[in-house]
């Protein structure tokens, strides 16, 4: 159907962000295809040591799912985006597809190491989060291919992750955010590490260097201040109303840190609530 | 689409009553409201799915109308403001919002009583943080949200301190 609809044709899948850029005519599609009516599209399920994600389920179904509580850092994402309203309606395929730079999922699956599902006219292909996304709102995606599902791999035992998104109010993209994953041998060596950045750059920013600081080290302090400096020397982000560059390397190094800090208490077994952060009410 | 007005009908159940309407596919949710049924408690306030007076319930769950396309809540079941009064009997939050004084100018209200609703009916006895989260969506230049939180607390049965 998309094939045969052409180019401009979009998917719609939820709105959130589509409608906002139609209205102001930054997208101008010649016809949009609502999945909004295929409620097989939305599910949550463990299969083969994955989490399952449809494309078409919505944010506040994976705030509320069991399943994704397993994986603290999903719960993290789902729970911040936006506000209520917006997460009734918007779904995780739906942000992925976009690739909006400051789009909340892409850090968090990249994180988590998780492959994205496409569908096109010649059938499914499975491609890593790390090769999805090519630049600012442009992935993989041909114009008549979908995004069928999300796969993220269940993280092994002593793996844990946070999120950490900062936004001035909740209804409003974020104004950066550190998304970690660490995979620790025991109580203080860390085994895995990865550290992904939202919102400073093009595309979600993958600190190796960060990541490199924890990797087969002890986790002391120093060893935290480390990662989170290296996290601010990887973050590449732009001035904008939201700030200059040097308050988001600085929110960039703080974010890091507290995320770490929170995924590291995870590992350990503690439960810790983070999600994302605003001022106000 | 061939002809950029061509109509399509969709089947909306507004405040318990199915509708049945012929409408360009670009109409909006909260146009679909306030236009063709003339349901204009819902108000249009920023347009750019910030500020939240256009929150309606979908299927129970409420969403800014003026973000959602009427042909996204086809075969849906919608509630407006308008809705939550029943047999002449206002509901519980509006009592509640009155009695309190959560508002002043009140155009932001519609949207505040129906985010209330939802996140009432998800959670009935919401803790001061959860009141937060789930009116994160909706704005009030006036109020200063004090005699809201107050409100929400009373209409949840808590003590409105």
């Amino acid at each position: 159907m998309l094939a045969a609809l052409g180019e401009e044709a979009k998917v719609l899948a939820g709105g959130q962000s589509l409608i906002p850029l139609m209205k102001l005519r930054l997208a101008r599609p010649s016809a949009l295809v609502d999945l909004g009516h295929v409620p097989e599209a939305a599910y949550i399920e463990r299969k083969d040591g994955h989490l399952r994600i449809g494309a078409m389920t919505r944010h506040a179904a994976i705030e509320e799912s069991a399943e994704a509580a397993r994986i603290p850092i999903l719960h993290d994402c789902a729970a911040g985006i936006a506000d209520a309203q917006v997460r009734n309606m918007g779904t995780i395929g739906g942000s992925v597809a976009e690739a909006d730079p400051h789009g909340d999922w892409a850090p968090v699956l990249l994180a988590l190491g998780a492959e994205v599902e496409c569908l096109g006219k010649s059938g499914a292909r499975t491609v890593r989060m790390s090769e999805f996304i090519r630049d600012a709102f442009t992935t993989v995606l041909g114009p008549a291919d979908l995004v069928r599902e999300i796969r993220v791999p269940m993280p092994a035992a002593r793996s844990a992750g946070a999120y950490i998104a900062f936004k001035r109010c909740a209804p409003v993209y974020p104004t950066a955010s550190a998304a970690v994953q660490v995979t620790m041998e025991d109580e203080d060596f860390c085994r895995d590490a990865r550290v992904v950045l939202g919102c400073v750059g093009l595309t979600p920013v993958v600190a190796a260097e960060a990541a490199a600081a924890l990797r087969g080290q002890a986790i002391t302090p120093h060893a935290i201040e480390r990662a989170a400096d290296a996290a601010m020397a990887a973050a590449d982000p732009q001035p904008d109303v939201r700030g200059s560059v040097d308050y988001k390397r600085l929110l960039v190094r703080v974010l890091v840190r507290r995320a770490l800090l929170a995924a590291l208490a995870r590992a350990r077994g503690e439960h810790v609530e983070v999600s994302h952060e605003y001022v106000g009410r | 689409m061939s002809a950029d007005n061509a109509r399509v009908r969709v089947r909306i159940t507004v405040n318990g009553a199915l509708r049945e309407v012929e409408i360009e596919p670009r109409r909006l949710l909260v146009e679909f409201l306030r236009d063709d049924l003339d349901l204009t408690g819902t108000h249009i306030g920023c347009d750019t799915t910030f500020c939240g007076a256009c929150t309606v319930l979908l299927n129970g769950k409420n969403v800014k109308s003026c973000t959602v396309l009427a042909v996204q809540a086809d075969g849906g079941e919608v509630t407006t403001v308008e809705g939550l009064e029943q047999d002449g009997k206002l509901d519980a939050v509006q009592e509640a919002f009155a009695e309190c004084h959560g508002l002043q100018c009140g155009y932001c209200t519609p949207g505040f009583l129906m985010s209330t609703r939802a996140l009432l009916a998800r959670t009935p006895h919401p803790s001061d943080a959860q009141i937060r989260k789930g009116i994160a969506g909706n704005t009030c230049r006036c109020t200063g949200y004090q005699n809201i939180f107050k409100a929400i607390r009373t209409a949840a049965g808590g003590a409105g301190k």
